[in-house]
């Protein structure tokens, strides 16, 4: 089951099957989060994205993810696919399916999975800019590095 | 042999995604000198290190037949 969970596909992602992989008899709610590929950031225009991963770490770091989930909020379900290669605009680059009884713990665990998945799965993202492209660089993703010198301190 | 992995930025720094380094290299810290020492990897001395895809430190033992792979800022989501 954690395989199937827990994905990293060059594929366009099926939502419905991230969906489907938590539920169960006793789930009353279910939250996704869908992250797609944004055409404008503060002005600037993206033609596509590129995402690169260390797949076996990223896949092992999912499921780290859903195992933290469990037990933070017990008896929640979790799958997450990212998707990998060149995204165009309005592409799934990350689906969160989480399920559980009452509706605030998946609200809350999707929450944290995204963030976690920010901090600690190794994948890059590439920006293709109209005018240039660099590989996006810090732990929350908005912090660029067009010098290539990018390390930061304790990262 | 230890096998490293680059990515990203680090990957096209060095026009590669992967090197097999021989020699008497102990832990990650000697692994990142040597590499500073013959690759255009500045930075290198900085940047997280994973051992057999699990986070490690500059003082991981490292042996023959590991695979090291280094892991910039990360920006997925």
């Amino acid at each position: 089951m954690d395989k199937e969970c827990y994905c990293v596909t060059e594929a366009p992602i099926p939502v419905d099957q991230v969906i489907c992989r938590v539920q169960a008899r006793d789930t009353g709610a279910i939250t996704t989060f869908i992250g797609t590929v944004r055409e404008w950031t503060k002005g600037r225009r993206t033609l596509y994205l590129e995402y690169q991963a260390y797949i076996p770490m990223a896949v092992r770091m999912l499921k780290q993810i859903g195992d933290e989930i469990k037990e933070r909020w017990p008896g929640t379900e979790t799958a997450i696919t990212h998707r990998i290669g060149r995204l165009e605009i309005g592409e799934a680059a990350v689906v969160i399916a989480v399920s559980s009884s009452h509706r605030k713990a998946a609200y809350d665990a999707n929450a944290f999975a995204i963030e976690r998945i920010k901090e600690m799965v190794p994948i890059w993202k590439k920006e293709h800019w109209e005018d240039g492209e660099t590989w996006i660089g810090n732990q929350a993703g908005n912090i660029a590095y067009p010098d290539r010198q990018p390390f930061s301190k304790g990262s | 042999m230890i096998r490293v992995l680059l990515f990203a930025h680090l990957q096209e720094s060095v026009g590669e995604s992967m090197l097999e380094v021989r020699g008497d290299i102990q832990s990650v810290g000697t692994l990142k000198e040597w590499l500073a020492e013959h690759y255009p990897l500045p930075g290198i001395r900085q940047v997280m290190t994973a051992v057999n895809e699990a986070y490690a430190t500059d003082e991981t033992a490292l042996q023959s037949g590991d695979t090291v792979a280094f892991i910039p800022p990360v920006s997925g989501g």
